[in-house]
């Protein structure tokens, strides 16, 4: 009985993940697997490897990676310089991490645009000082460097999160018995925290390949990625069965990336935030 | 763009919930549809103090966004204002109910030339109401570019400019501007000459600072690139914020629009969506909107009020002979759409 009204508790959530996760995926299933007069077909989801959409999703999954490296060139030394300060300092810069997090991130976006704009502040500053301009906007550098700004946190806090639970002793014991800086870090440090890394690496990869907001503000609808290719395909030419035949296929890489990553998280270790 | 990424957002939310929206029927109110920015607030404000009528008022990016929006059908529209070709279409599918404009009370203040205009989509004025009107053209910075240069089409794809223009974010109006450039119709369906229009936006894209769509004036205001492919609204409002900016609808011929309310069939209040249309009729509402839109308005009793000034601005209202000289766009078949949908997306995966 006192299960069962436990499991009772659960009952919004459920309502929610039918109505707005179940019910979804299962209507993009419907219209991928049809035409647009409701017979089964498979021609959406092999539309994939119609030359357009093959480049847009292999230049997703080129920025995707991209932006996942330097992440995580980024984020690795930074979580192992935030372990080693003092913890009110630790505290601090965190939540100097997290603080641009409170605000939109279209608004933050949105920001990017003006300051790498051919007139913009960077510009402005750079031309002051004789440097030549920067002209990176409406490139696929410039949707590159806001997705690594965007999702910096999602690899920094997950890495920062297990190199913290790893007890002093346990450092201390490595030397004790005459493991040099190399040893600590590759025998102890680097398998303690992998966790945390494979944790980071989906929280990034999964939503630079996914992106479309980014690409269409930064890229100057030059950048044509394959969620853009989705989002066009639904709003400007009315074709939810291309769309959602792409979708799928899309999910499908989004899927495959998360079991890849965690058939590598055996201990799992919770270390994820997700 | 911001607001594209809200809608696609809206819209699934909306389907989310088609289930559970109920028509509230026996309401006194109005559903209207409408482009953004599109009406003035306060209009909308004096309408429902005057009638007691509750407007429940909805914004859209570009028609096409407000084809899929209205498809999706979670909400029952009970007005629409849309473009010229996109009505056209509407009513090819039968989704549009008819109107007897003459008997709204205000109707005579609307030269009757631009009800013989949307005859082009509209043949017998059964359905469309004229609500703005304008050109396609170009805006340029006066110190950045030639003036000279922006008579033709041709600036678009002058190697000075490189990096410096900014074209629409639209299949139809990217294409027309390629199209008119090699002197064809801007409705052609003809598959060698759209291949040829692509091929020389192909070429212009490395001259191509960025695709825009509402953000293209705000840039050339903010002097981030030196000329624009945009609507002559657009341009009017952008060289009222910054006087270096001028307008021009080069020689070879433009598209004309017309953007009007029509009557959905999914109208539920039809008497509230007349008396609104009559509402905006009116010189005191057309002044509101005018003033905030600022396209050109075929309310002549509202046009006479205006300063001579005003009336002579050619890039709000455009002269007749430059009318004259442009095309409206007509809505295609499935099968051409589909072509230039092809086409266009081709384009813009090309480096």
């Amino acid at each position: 009985m006192g299960k069962f009204k436990r499991q009772f508790l659960a009952g919004p959530y459920l309502v929610w993940i039918i109505g707005f996760i179940l019910l979804p995926v299962l209507m993009i299933l419907y219209y991928a697997l049809t035409n647009s007069g409701g017979n089964f077909t498979l021609a959406n989801v092999l539309a994939i490897g119609a030359p357009i959409h093959r480049k847009a999703l292999f230049l997703s999954l080129k920025l995707a990676f991209l932006c996942t490296a330097i992440c995580l060139v980024l984020s690795y030394p930074l979580a192992m310089v935030l372990n080693n300060l003092r913890n009110k300092y630790q505290n601090l810069i965190v939540f100097i991490f997290i603080l641009p997090m409170w605000m939109n991130f279209m608004l933050r976006i949105l920001a990017w645009k003006m300051l790498l704009s051919n007139n913009g502040v960077i510009n402005t500053v750079l031309g002051f000082f004789g440097i030549p301009s920067l002209d990176i906007l409406n490139t696929p550098t410039a949707v590159v460097f806001c997705m690594v700004y965007d999702f910096l946190p999602f690899m920094i806090l997950p890495i920062y999160n297990s190199m913290a639970r790893i007890g002093r002793d346990v450092i201390e014991a490595a030397k004790d018995l005459g493991a040099g800086n190399p040893a600590v870090f590759f025998k102890i440090i680097l398998p303690l925290t992998l966790s945390g890394v494979v944790s980071g690496i989906i929280m990034v990869f999964v939503p630079a390949l996914t992106s479309f907001a980014i690409s269409d503000l930064l890229g100057g609808g030059k950048v044509l990625l394959i969620g853009n290719v989705i989002e066009q395909a639904f709003m400007q030419e009315y074709n939810w069965n291309l769309g959602s035949g792409l979708s799928i296929v899309l999910m499908i890489f989004v899927i495959a990336s998360m079991a890849l990553m965690s058939a590598h998280d055996k201990e799992g270790g919770g270390a994820g935030v997700w | 763009m911001k607001r594209k990424f809200l809608l696609a957002v809206g819209l699934f939310a909306a389907l989310a919930l088609s289930g559970c929206g109920g028509g509230s029927d026996s309401e006194n109110t109005l559903t209207v549809l409408n482009y953004g920015k599109y009406l003035d607030p306060a209009a909308i404000q004096m309408f429902e103090e005057e009638t007691g009528i509750k407007v429940e008022y909805e914004e859209y990016i570009t028609p096409e966004n407000m084809y899929t929006k209205y498809k999706a059908g979670s909400i029952d529209y009970d007005l629409i204002c849309t473009s010229d070709y996109m009505i056209e279409k509407l009513i090819k599918e039968g989704e549009v109910l008819e109107t007897d404009f003459k008997q709204l009370s205000n109707i005579e203040n609307l030269d009757p030339s631009y009800f013989t205009f949307s005859q082009a989509f509209d043949p017998e004025n059964k359905y469309a109401m004229p609500y703005f009107f304008g050109t396609v053209g170009i805006l340029y910075n006066k110190n950045m570019v030639d003036a000279a240069d922006m008579e033709s089409w041709d600036c678009l794809w002058n190697e000075k400019y490189s990096g410096q223009i900014i074209m629409a974010d639209s299949v139809r109006d990217s294409f027309m501007a390629a199209l008119k450039y090699k002197g064809y119709s801007l409705n052609t369906t003809d598959e060698s000459q759209l291949l040829e229009a692509q091929e020389i936006l192909i070429n212009q894209k490395p001259l191509v600072y960025s695709y825009l769509v509402d953000e293209a004036q705000d840039e050339m205001i903010a002097e981030n690139a030196a000329l624009a492919l945009v609507y002559s609204g657009e341009a009017g409002y952008a060289i009222e914020q910054n006087e270096n900016l001028a307008y021009s609808v080069p020689k070879e011929g433009s598209n004309m629009w017309i953007d009007s309310w029509f009557i959905p069939k999914t109208c539920k209040h039809k008497e509230n969506a007349e008396k609104f249309m009559d509402f905006l009729c009116r010189t005191d509402v057309t002044s509101l909107n005018f003033e905030y839109v600022y396209y050109a308005t075929p309310n002549k009793a509202f046009v006479d009020s205006l300063e001579p000034e005003v009336q002579n601005n050619t890039t709000v209202f455009p002269p007749t002979e430059i009318l004259e000289n442009c095309e409206i766009l007509k809505s295609l078949e499935d099968s051409a759409t589909a072509k230039y949908n092809e086409l266009w997306k081709e384009l813009k995966s090309t480096d």
